[in-house]
């Protein structure tokens, strides 16, 4: 081998490198979703599944033409508002784990606009702002918790979460009741629905929402002084602080903005998802929506656009799952796609987990070795 | 007011601590080392259904045991993520979380009836016949549990290995411990902890399993272990407190009249453990590296 040759194999080599580098994030994303499944894939085989075939449903179910895209970006739409509820506080420095408890009481504010007239637009756009009010304030409890007595935001969103539950079960139960139908509150009048996008389909213009959301959440994060102050706070708390950052203002704002988020997620299910428009007592339509959305926050590296691809994966194992568990003659329970999620999220856990696989990390080191030599050669040239 | 009924309350409030303890005390012990572990709600929930399990198999202690070893696995599982891959150990616990609500939910449905299984009536723990009325062995093991814990922590030389890893892991990894090994053991033993406190939830004391069955406890075993600011004393202390409210709703909603509606009694432990943590937080202090990954520079 010349050394001309060795030089231009090494420049080769090494923009690849550079590639895989930038590309680092999205790989490891992707290698925690392989992961997850094959979690999945190993607890189908053990309880007796035949996971191949689960797969290929739950797959066909959630891409496999416009419908099954379009019920996909559907089920993804509430977790998109729920992931940017975590990633927002995550940024800030916090783990705020209470999105679930805030869209349940987002939806139930949402709900209340079935009690007044209104003209279409406006309608929705009151019960839009309802919901994400109603989140906000439900918000501030665990917020002001930390700032006034230090509470550890895990501890007192997770007691909200639950308070909120009952709060929202005695809700359904006595005050939004529908009067014909007691197991469900009163339907959110046409006027405040939001249409629908895709006939014959669950998607609603909620979509639009959330990506608007989404996009501007990134831009207040990465292009405004104040979410530069957010940010800086989250990375290192005191050296914001001697910077003249005020930390009490970034964790209201990040909590609020959070619960924001959450709120409309609890808007975009009642007020957006066919076809009850209401919420059913038990809430089956909204548990776990907060959960699903952290999941969706990792894998998404808590960046809006990340999570915008991540919700569309997770929207898809939801939406795919409800086609799985109805698939042959012995279909696999939706809860399957909570297993992966949760398989998933602890793979993420781990910070350079592309090493943790040792084939991939001795093909690294190899690709190291030929930098190496490929510089030594340099070296001897010059 | 009948003495019967405080007699109860009294009973169900010894049967509601034994859970909280027990986990709050593994978890006492993991963050003396310095790892933060929020899965414990997933380790409960986990062990609850396995264990249930085991005790349909091979009796009741059987169960407890599987109990046990299911947290250990968790545990294990937890902590080579968070010491010696260096993982975040609050995503990691929130995945255990995650991946709990979908196992056990899955698991019930594979076992007949969704989100409900109940534990044959020989395959749960005996209860002790006292004057106070039959109760769990296990009460008594919650009772002495904490105390052994403090003696382990205060007076024996691991107990202080534990300490230094958990305030100084650079200090500790100098004087030749090693530190992600150590860390490993405590996790892994209070996990073990926790997996019995979820086994006896199913085998000790519901007779049945159902998907919400840690109902929060595991953060409600969080909060008690801030009360406590690592004195397992105190855990046992909190754990009583907890316990109490939680059989306090359990027991407002038997009473004949129904005074509120049970949506607002079924709030009252979480609102008192927020108002608890609340009281004390500022008060109590942590290890120092408590939650960071230690990594030799």
């Amino acid at each position: 081998m010349t050394a001309h040759e060795a030089r231009s194999g090494g420049r080769l080599l090494r923009g690849a490198h550079r590639t895989l580098t930038g590309l680092h994030p999205v790989l490891e994303s992707v290698l925690a979703a392989v992961l997850g499944l094959l979690v999945g894939a190993l607890l189908m085989y053990i309880w007796g599944y035949d996971p191949w075939r689960a797969y290929w449903a739950l797959f066909r179910g959630a891409y496999g033409g416009s419908y099954e895209i379009a019920s996909s970006i559907a089920r993804g739409v509430p977790l998109i508002f729920t992931a940017l509820t975590f990633s927002i506080c995550v940024r800030a420095g916090m783990f705020n784990i209470g999105a679930e408890g805030q869209m349940y009481v987002g939806a139930a504010a949402a709900v209340c606009v079935a009690y007044f007239k209104l003209p279409p637009g406006l309608h929705l756009l009151v019960g839009i702002a309802f919901a994400a009010i109603a989140g906000a304030i439900w918000s501030l409890g665990p917020a002001l918790l930390k700032l006034t007595r230090g509470v550890n935001e895990v501890i007192s969103t997770i007691m909200f979460n639950w308070i909120s539950r009952f709060l929202v079960f005695y809700l359904v139960a006595y005050v939004l009741v529908d009067a014909r139908q007691g197991q469900r509150t009163v339907q959110v009048p046409v006027s405040a629905r939001f249409p629908i996008l895709v006939r014959g389909t669950d998607l609603s213009y909620s979509v639009f929402l959330a990506v608007a959301f989404a996009l501007f959440v990134y831009f207040l994060l990465w292009h405004t002084a104040t979410g530069y102050e957010v940010r800086a706070a989250g990375l290192n708390p005191t050296a914001a602080r001697y910077g003249g950052i005020s930390i009490n203002r970034t964790i209201l704002l990040s909590f609020a903005l959070g619960g924001v988020g959450a709120g409309l997620a609890g808007a975009a299910t009642t007020m957006g998802l066919p076809p009850t428009y209401a919420i059913i007592s038990g809430l089956p339509e909204l548990m776990n929506l907060g959960f699903d959305g952290m999941a969706v926050a990792m894998m998404g590296r808590n960046h809006p656009i990340g999570i915008l691809v991540a919700a569309l994966f997770f929207g898809g194992l939801n939406a795919g799952g409800r086609v799985m568990q109805f698939y042959g003659s012995n279909p696999v329970p939706l809860e399957m796609v909570r297993v992966v999620m949760g398989a998933i999220v602890i793979a993420m856990a781990i910070p350079e987990l592309v090493r943790v696989f040792p084939a991939i990390a001795r093909s690294v080191r190899r690709l190291g070795g030929v930098f190496r030599r490929d510089r030594a050669t340099e070296r001897e040239g010059a | 007011m009948n003495w019967n009924y405080v007699l109860d309350l009294l009973r169900i409030s010894l049967h509601a601590m034994v859970p909280i303890t027990l986990t709050a005390i593994g978890e006492i012990i993991g963050e003396t080392a310095g790892l933060f572990n929020i899965g414990l709600e997933g380790i409960l929930l986990i062990s609850a259904f396995v264990g249930a399990l085991g005790a349909k198999a091979g009796g009741p202690v059987v169960g407890l045991l599987v109990g046990m070893g299911v947290g250990m696995v968790i545990g294990f599982v937890f902590s080579v993520i968070c010491t010696y891959w260096k993982g975040t150990q609050m995503i990691a616990g929130i995945g255990i979380n995650l991946f709990a609500m979908g196992f056990v939910a899955f698991g019930l449905i594979k076992l007949g009836a969704p989100g409900f299984h109940a534990v044959p009536a020989e395959a749960q723990l005996a209860k002790l016949q006292t004057p106070m009325g039959a109760l769990s062995p296990l009460i008594f093991v919650a009772l002495v549990v904490p105390f052994l814990a403090h003696w382990f922590l205060r007076r024996t030389r691991a107990g202080l290995i534990l300490k230094a890893v958990g305030e100084n892991p650079e200090a500790a990894d100098v004087a030749g411990i090693n530190v992600h090994l150590t860390r490993l053991l405590a996790t892994t033993f209070g996990a073990a902890l926790a997996g019995l406190a979820g086994a006896y939830l199913s085998v000790g004391w519901f007779g049945s399993v159902t998907k919400e069955i840690s109902a929060g406890r595991g953060f409600i075993a969080l909060a008690t272990v801030v009360f406590s600011g690592l004195n397992p004393i105190l855990g046992l202390v909190g754990g009583l407190i907890f316990g109490f409210f939680q059989s306090l709703a359990t027991w407002i909603k038997t009473l004949p009249t129904k005074p509120i509606p049970w949506q607002f009694v079924d709030m009252l432990p979480y609102i008192v453990t927020l108002l608890v943590v609340s009281g004390v937080v500022g008060r109590v202090r942590f290890p120092k590296a408590l939650g960071e990954p230690y990594k030799r520079e």
